[in-house]
């Protein structure tokens, strides 16, 4: 039978903690509404600049003379991948997820007998990676997945993973990273970024525009097709990052909000159970206690 | 009144900053800059940093310092796709200097295979400076 006294403090304890996840879930929920309007804000600028760029890519008659960052190095040593996860923990399968398929890219790649490069934003998915691969991550960026994700920070990112492209540091690269699709779910992407792929159909809002993608011969262009290639692809890396950056934000404030909800019911669940025992417990003290002063007056 | 006018809009990475229509749109493209009437021909182009205008009559109503991107230009209108784009009315004169002294500096500073990126920068950050000197200019 426990005792009451260690009962009370359990009590105490799990509401204790129902208070902090029932507040984290409110936070979560206030910050997902602005994450949601950011990460739907942010997706026109990166559809359109796609659908240019796809258009353009196919108008091309051949890959000879194309920018690399279109037509690929020649060759397919390295892989370099961006995985996108949160700073912060405490919201469910959020960061594993992206992890998990992480790592499978990554055994598949290595299986293909590829280099691996990972460039990890988000200090959860460092942590998780770090034993396994420690030594295929070149570099961590924290803090840059948060509220108003500045484009600076995508840019940066993006002209540095163009530089070295460019120096033949690596061949291929993607972008792991949760898209948002509602508040309670979350689908784990993985976006090819170099060379550049057109989107696979079932991605992005604008999908009525896809058939305009054929007349793009039409275009009078300003300077050459070549060239305008050339001076969009290397944007299109920090844009492509930059929504994986809005869109992994929204999805871990959904995620959160979705586990601080189950916790919190979790534990009010564990406070009814405890309840339960202590009173049966204090009901059977008391019981026991009118037995012994029975039984010793009867005694007399 | 519909048909006059030129459908135009304006998104930046984070949003659509403008989506409105006008009498015409001068865009600084690449190559020099055009101006975008109703039923103008299809085209593509790169933008240059600098100042985008919209007129209504014979006004200019809005003036946008752009920079990084491209527009696109249909019979039905127009979009510009800027990575940066900032109502010049709002550029902040000082802040505007630092940005062009800070890249004049890096640029100064960068090695051999920085540069063409250090030019970029430093060019967007001139031609900001100049869009803030000629709003203050014109007041």
């Amino acid at each position: 039978m426990p005792n009451l006294k260690d009962l009370r403090i359990r009590i105490a304890s799990v509401r204790s903690t129902q208070k902090i996840t029932s507040a984290m879930k409110m936070m979560a929920a206030t910050k997902l509404r602005q994450a949601q309007s950011a990460a739907e804000a942010g997706r026109p600028f990166a559809d359109r600049l796609e659908r240019v760029l796809a258009g353009l890519a196919a108008s091309l008659p051949t890959l000879d003379g194309a920018p690399k960052l279109l037509a690929g190095s020649g060759r397919d040593d390295a892989h370099l991948m961006v995985v996108v996860t949160a700073d912060r923990g405490l919201c469910g399968g959020f960061n594993s997820s992206v992890v998990r398929e992480a790592r499978r890219q990554i055994a598949a790649h290595r299986a293909a007998g590829k280099k691996v490069m990972l460039v990890c934003v988000g200090r959860k998915g460092r942590d998780q990676l770090r034993r396994q691969y420690g030594e295929l991550i070149i570099d961590t960026l924290e803090n840059i997945t948060r509220q108003g994700a500045d484009y600076a920070d995508a840019q940066a990112l993006g002209s540095r993973l163009s530089d070295m492209f460019d120096a033949g540091e690596f061949d291929t690269a993607s972008v792991i990273y949760n898209r948002f699709k509602s508040a309670i779910s979350q689908v784990v992407t993985v976006r090819q970024i170099v060379p550049f792929a057109p989107p696979p159909p079932e991605e992005g809002g604008e999908e009525t525009k896809a058939e305009d993608n054929g007349p793009k011969a039409m275009y009078i262009m300003e300077p050459s097709e070549e060239e305008i290639l050339a001076d969009l692809l290397p944007r299109n890396l920090s844009v492509q990052i930059f929504r994986a950056l809005l869109e992994s934000y929204a999805s871990e404030q959904g995620a959160r909000m979705t586990a601080m909800d189950n916790a919190t019911r979790n534990a009010g669940e564990m406070i009814d159970r405890l309840n339960l025992t202590y009173n049966r417990t204090r009901q059977a003290n008391i019981t026991r206690e009118l037995i012994e002063i029975i039984s010793g007056a009867e005694a007399l | 009144m519909a048909d006059d006018k030129v459908r135009y809009e304006v998104v930046v990475p984070s949003e659509i900053l403008l989506s409105e229509e006008a009498d015409m749109v001068v865009i600084p493209g690449g190559e020099g800059d055009f101006g975008v009437l109703p039923g103008h021909a299809p085209l593509l182009s790169t933008l240059r940093p600098g100042v985008l205008e919209v007129y209504d009559g014979n006004a200019v109503t809005r003036r946008l310092f752009v920079a990084g991107g491209l527009a696109e230009v249909t019979p039905d209108g127009c979009t510009v796709l800027a990575e940066e784009a900032i109502p010049v009315e709002e550029i902040d004169r000082e802040e505007a200097r630092q940005r062009a002294e800070e890249a004049r500096q890096a640029y100064e500073a960068a090695q051999e295979e920085g540069r063409p990126t250090a030019e970029k920068v430093l060019r967007a950050a001139e031609a900001y400076l100049v869009a803030a000197e000629n709003v203050r200019g014109k007041a």
